[in-house]
């Protein structure tokens, strides 16, 4: 018994965009959602933004209409969107509305985030001895993973590759050019082993989708996107967590496990029903390491997985068929429902150059990221 | 010789020949915290006891940090063409694996698994030319 349906999707392409404020991005995906649903902004009875930038997201009214609707703001690090979804689908199946929204839009300035980790519950020095960094994190995680399963540098490469590859084929994507493995290798060495290349960016854009009730989705569509899950965790003592001077002698499995795990349960579905998958890839890196947490793969399994080109669009285990973070970059309030939109185009086969063969049913994506967050969202035809 | 400070009152004993980082101990369950935290991640005892952590441990993860941070809340105030990057490690230590900086040439071989030691090291120098230390682990020779 499915509660709550994907209607619409809309997405302002993510890049920059000199003189357009995140607010704007964020009414301008809105309205692409809410076309797509064929509805319009009055029959919105509630939502939720997401924003990193942006304290009160909810101002897209300006843009969208004073309809006096609740409206309620969300930040919860890389997860911003996944909460946003969240939050949404449970105010659905709490029963006292029957369509509402989940906006996310953000305006980045270029370079790696910056903030004060005081604001993280973690000293002042951990900041100012130059350790309060999340590429570097991610950089430690993937040399770690590298030594205890066996991968390559050449596999991070042809991540990031597939990524590039699959990006130029989106419209809506910030880089749009193919880069070769031997490119994406030579690039400068940021944080050992990972390369400029192998690296998303901070950047600008929005995205937003209509969900309903699932007893009246066939009144706007005749295919609606089923939302069968969606699930945020933090960390547990002992996982291995960006924005932390130390990890106890005990050892925990991350909070996307966590969230995996429990999506996996709720939607009633495993790994092998999954036919589209969309992964936080801050860096090529933690999309290898995602492919084992979400459970595609076993650990050490993805070397052999990326020499075969499994997770290519034609391949067993299509994987950021749009580009993923590091061809899209990430404004953190809307990365979540960038990959929610891909989904959904996937699953409508309405992906254009980049849509995987076959009859996709089931899609699957993650989030991850400060300091310790991770969302997971299954959906279905 | 230049005037010198400690980057956080607590962080490390020092000055020392052989400095030690500073924990908590939880006074009801034992566990140990680094830094120092008042209150226990594990059982949620708001009582702690400050302890000393092991200084030598193995290498179990690195990176080098190539670029520079941004200021703030990095201290370092160097032109971007003078910034040296670090290596940067957790030290598998019996209480825990803590994170630090990796003291020496920043091309050195570094190998996870390595016996490390902790030492201190200068890193930022303040505006009335006061150098600021931090505890930093570097390899063990031989």
């Amino acid at each position: 018994m499915d509660d709550v349906a994907i209607i619409g999707v809309g997405l302002h392409p993510f890049g920059r965009f000199p003189g357009t404020s995140a607010i704007e991005m964020g009414a301008k995906a809105a309205r692409l959602a809410l076309t797509d649903a064929g509805i319009t902004w009055k029959d919105v009875q509630f939502a939720f933004a997401g924003s990193y930038e942006v304290d009160n997201p909810d101002a897209v009214v300006n843009f969208l209409g004073l309809t006096g609707l609740p409206f309620t703001d969300v930040y919860n690090g890389c997860a911003t969107a996944a909460s946003a979804l969240s939050q949404a689908a449970n105010t659905i199946k709490l029963g006292e509305y029957d369509i509402g929204m989940a906006i996310g839009m953000d305006k980045h300035l270029p370079g790696a985030f910056a903030a004060d980790p005081v604001q993280y519950g973690v000293p002042s020095w951990y900041g100012e001895t130059g350790l309060f960094l999340t590429p570097k994190f991610f950089a430690m995680k993937i040399q770690r993973y590298m030594y205890d399963f066996d991968i390559t540098p050449p596999t991070l490469a042809r991540v990031a590759a597939k990524n590039y590859r699959n990006g130029a084929r989106n419209p809506n994507a910030f880089r749009r050019q193919e880069l070769s493995e031997e490119a994406i290798l030579q690039s400068p060495m940021v944080n050992d082993p990972l390369t400029q290349y192998m690296f998303c960016s901070p950047n600008e854009g929005a995205a937003a989708v209509v969900l309903c009730r699932a007893e009246i989705a066939h009144q706007f569509t005749a295919a609606p996107i089923y939302l069968k899950a969606s699930v945020v965790r933090t960390r547990r003592l002992g996982a291995f967590e960006v924005h932390s001077p130390w990890v106890p002698p005990e050892r925990a499995d991350s909070p996307t496990v966590d969230a995996s795990r429990a999506a996996y349960e709720i939607a009633g579905l495993g790994p092998e029903d999954v036919d589209v998958v969309q992964l936080q890839d801050t860096d090529a890196g933690a999309e290898v390491i995602h492919m084992a947490e979400n459970g595609f793969c076993k650990d050490g399994e993805q070397e052999a997985l990326l020499s075969a080109r499994g997770t290519e669009i034609g391949g067993s285990l299509p994987i950021n068929t749009d580009g993923g973070l590091i061809s899209n970059g990430e404004p953190i309030g809307a990365s979540g429902l960038r990959q929610i939109h891909e989904l959904v185009l996937q699953l409508r086969r309405a992906a254009g150059d980049r849509q995987v063969p076959g009859t996709p049913r089931v899609g699957y994506s993650q989030l991850y990221g400060a300091p310790g967050t991770a969302g997971v969202a299954i959906v279905s035809t | 010789m230049k005037p010198q400070r400690c980057v956080a009152e607590g962080l490390f004993e020092w000055p020392s020949d052989e400095p030690t980082v500073s924990g908590s101990r939880c006074d009801s369950c034992s566990f140990v915290t680094f830094p120092t935290q008042d209150a226990c991640p594990r059982c949620g005892a708001d009582a702690t006891t400050p302890t000393q952590l092991a200084r030598t441990g193995t290498l179990w993860t690195w990176t080098r940090q190539r670029f520079q941070p941004k200021n703030p809340p990095y201290i370092g105030t160097e032109p971007a063409n003078e910034f040296q990057p670090y290596g940067v490690g957790f030290i598998e230590l019996p209480e825990g694996r803590i994170e630090a900086r990796i003291a020496g040439d920043i091309d050195q071989e570094l190998r996870i698994g390595m016996p490390m030691e902790l030492t201190v090291v200068p890193f930022a120098t303040d505006a009335d030319g006061t150098e600021v230390l931090t505890y930093a682990f570097r390899p063990i020779e031989g």
